[in-house]
């Protein structure tokens, strides 16, 4: 299981860089949002893909009964999700203001703050 | 959008889903569910309603602006956290009240935790609300 | 766990939740100040303790290190704070004459503080993963800071700003990722015991790169920082300043933190490849500023060539350099900050930021002048500022490592930084205005809220320029901290055993 799902952290990996080399910087924000969900599986893997029962702790007990799932991955993996979330609404709506006011998504043209020198 | 059914149909699926994300709140302490899911099953309430009535009468629902609601959960969120000092505890240790507490019954028990809960419902109601509003109104 | 650690955390939170809740009143403005005013408090008491105590750490909602959220305060970290709220104390204040009606009530002093919040526990955190959210609660509220109210200039720099830390960002997490498959902890105590035990020591230098990586676009070295001079001279003069004071160096110092304590395996690679990157940006940023017309950009070129001098003092990890780091670390923030806000009045006195553009402002503000002096020719480096003792302990370092050219680079990009900063002075103080307007500070608005601070954090440069010996003694004890860190370890750890 280990190897399939690096093998698919590796294809998402692959795809988000093809995706991010585009100029469309909407094209950019889908290749990153892949990518985060290729680090977030990272995560997933790395914390050893432990098949099991959630990690509960039954009333009157100190420790999970049995063999449990790791928690503290998917901990971290969905905090990760949560401020992704966050980021990438802020991202898309700033995508979509800066077609409005820059009347481009092209980022080769995005030059309003670093203008080209004129050769005159 | 102008369809009947989904306006009735809206109003009502917004008091089940407020419903339902209350209990999703209070059982998360012990089994899967929270403030964060329970806010997010509110925000899906008032989101359908925007859809069907119009921004401006799913604001009117809420009474209050979205981004204060956010606000004000992040304040319960801190003191929630920081009432532990007054115990002596480090911050954001759970604070507990069994009320009614017998030998071999916990009674009802209240916790700072669930104070917690309750600013992250709110915190994630306000936001996602303050957003998906913000943007239905642009587009 | 203790008051003090967690009061310059819960402080400017609390301050933003109110600020936004008050947006819409004038009173927002006043919490801010407040909140500033009661975090610069609370983190003078935080350095007082951890002088006298040394490192202390708490333990969040009573949960062991290394399984809790931790915090703590070594004398690196204890700085940090104390200069962010220093900075935060000034630019609040400053904010009252450059911050319009329109931002306030869309929110500024609410995100203000969140970054404040955002940057002090990405100094006070001690794991991993609170530092990527600590980084996160940071970047956010700087995106919301640099496009707020943002017309097409800011909207342009912002996507480039906010596409290039979010990069950052997922590389950062895939490290993490791959950190906590190799030793099974995130604490940084626990880490810097953990590696060594690591035995594929070679992956472990793969993960060290993401992290030098990662950190290295949030600090702005060569080749990472292009989205530095995209967007930091786009927003207000306020939001500028902080950010050029504190958003790169949070970059440092997780690069100090990391490569001190964590990533200390194989120096002889790291730390060369770090060696080079240092000399790179130092020579790119100079020359980037040399090139540059507009005030603001001449400045943010500058950050560049200065984060250099900051990364080669890690980069030769000799206790001397170290020292250099930190105190450049610290009289950076203050000057750069500083130097940002008098690019705002500048501006309000002349009506614009392109040097060629403007001028006058030494006969008609010579208040003004000798105020810009100061910063200034502490940047570049001269005695007896605070900026020469940063440049002297890194350049004597390098001469006791035998390192020639790396020295002579040092010493040139000093020269360099004195001809940006003579090209600013010659032509926005110097030369008459072209329009022949003659500003005088008597007319600018809030004229004191703009003067105080830019005059306080002069103030300050001087007393670390001329008496500079308590500052590297400080410097030194840091440094010792940083190169052995038991107390940190036993510290952290030892309150669970």
């Amino acid at each position: 299981m280990e190897q399939l799902l690096s093998v698919l952290i590796g294809i998402l990996v692959a795809t988000s860089v093809y995706l991010m080399l585009a100029r469309n910087l909407l094209r950019f924000l889908f290749g990153l949002i892949l990518l985060s969900n290729a680090a977030n599986l990272t995560i997933f893997v790395a914390g050893r893909l432990t098949p099991g029962a959630p990690p509960l702790i039954p009333d009157g007990a100190d420790a999970p009964l049995g063999l449990v799932a790791n928690a503290l991955p998917q901990a971290l993996v969905l905090t990760a999700i949560v401020i992704g979330f966050g980021l990438f609404a802020f991202a898309l709506i700033l995508a979509f203001r800066a077609y409005q006011s820059l009347g481009t998504l092209n980022t080769d043209d995005m030059r309003v703050a670093e203008p080209k020198e004129s050769t005159e | 959008m102008n369809s009947i059914i989904l306006v009735a149909g809206a109003r009502l699926q917004v008091v089940l889903l407020l419903v339902f994300s209350a209990y999703m709140m209070l059982r998360g302490h012990n089994a899967p569910g929270g403030g964060f899911i329970g806010g997010l099953i509110a925000a899906t309430g008032f989101v359908v309603y925007a859809i069907a009535c119009g921004t401006s009468d799913a604001r009117k629902a809420l009474r209050f602006d979205p981004a204060n609601i956010a606000g004000v959960g992040l304040g319960i969120a801190l003191l929630a956290g920081v009432i532990a000092v007054f115990w002596g505890d480090a911050l954001f240790t759970g604070q507990w009240l069994f009320i009614g507490a017998t030998e071999d019954s916990k009674g009802i028990p209240l916790s700072t935790v669930l104070v917690f809960d309750i600013g992250v419902y709110l915190v994630v109601l306000g936001a996602i609300l303050s957003i998906t509003f913000a943007l239905e109104e642009a587009v | 766990m203790s008051w003090y650690l967690t009061l310059p955390l819960v402080i400017p939170f609390a301050a933003s939740i109110i600020a936004f809740l008050l947006r819409d009143n004038a009173m927002g403005r006043w919490v801010s100040i407040m909140g500033s005013g009661l975090g610069l408090a609370a983190s003078i008491v935080l350095m007082v303790v951890v002088l006298e105590q040394g490192v202390i750490a708490g333990q969040m909602g009573n949960w062991p290190a290394p399984f809790g959220i931790t915090l703590v305060a070594d004398l690196l970290s204890a700085v940090m704070v104390l200069i962010t709220a220093i900075t935060g104390f000034a630019v609040a204040i400053y904010a009252l004459g450059d911050i319009t009606e329109r931002q306030e009530r869309l929110g500024y002093h609410a995100l203000f503080q969140i970054l404040l919040a955002g940057v002090t526990g990405a100094f006070l955190t001690g794991d991993l993963f609170n530092l990527y959210v600590w980084f996160e609660v940071m970047l956010i509220a700087s995106f919301g800071l640099l496009i707020l109210n943002g017309g097409k200039e800011q909207i342009d720099g912002g996507v480039k700003y906010v596409a290039l830390n979010l990069i950052s960002t997922i590389l950062f997490l895939t490290g993490i990722g791959l950190l906590y498959g190799m030793t099974g902890t995130l604490n940084f105590a626990d880490l810097a015991l953990k590696v060594n035990e690591v035995e594929n020591q070679g992956l472990l230098t793969v993960v060290a790169m993401m992290f030098m990586v990662a950190f290295g676009v949030k600090a702005a070295v060569f080749p990472l920082f292009f989205w530095l001079p995209a967007a930091y001279h786009t927003p207000s003069f306020s939001v500028s300043a902080v950010f050029a004071g504190l958003l790169t160096k949070v970059g440092v110092y997780a690069l100090i933190r990391m490569f001190t304590m964590v990533f200390d395996h194989d120096i002889g690679f790291t730390h060369t490849v770090l060696l080079w990157v240092a000399c790179f940006t130092m020579v790119i940023g100079v020359l980037g500023a040399a090139a540059q017309s507009d005030f603001r950009k001449i400045l943010s070129f500058h950050i560049i060539s200065q984060i250099g001098y900051m990364v080669l003092g890690l980069a030769l990890m000799t206790p001397l350099a170290l020292v250099g780091a930190v105190f450049y670390l610290v009289h950076h923030i203050i000057v750069k900050a500083n130097l940002f806000l008098i690019a705002g009045i500048a501006k309000r006195l002349t009506g614009g930021t392109d040097v060629y553009k403007i001028g006058g402002l030494y006969k008609s503000a010579p208040l003004l002048a000798i105020l810009f002096l100061i910063p200034a020719f502490s940047l570049a480096g001269f005695p007896p500022l605070s900026g020469f003792w940063a440049k002297y302990i890194i350049v004597k370092a390098t001469l006791d490592l035998e390192l020639w050219f790396v020295a002579f680079i040092a010493l040139a990009v000093g020269l360099m930084t004195i001809y940006s900063m003579t090209k600013i002075w010659a032509e926005a103080f110097w030369k008459p205005h072209p329009e022949g307007i003659e500003p005088a500070l008597k007319t600018l608005p809030h004229k004191a809220a703009q003067i105080i601070p830019v005059a306080g954090l002069a103030v300050l440069t001087i007393i670390i320029g001329l008496s500079p010996e308590p500052f590297v003694i400080f410097a030194e004890r840091t440094t010792a901290q940083l190169l052995d860190p038991t107390a940190y370890i036993t510290t952290v750890l030892g309150e669970t055993k």
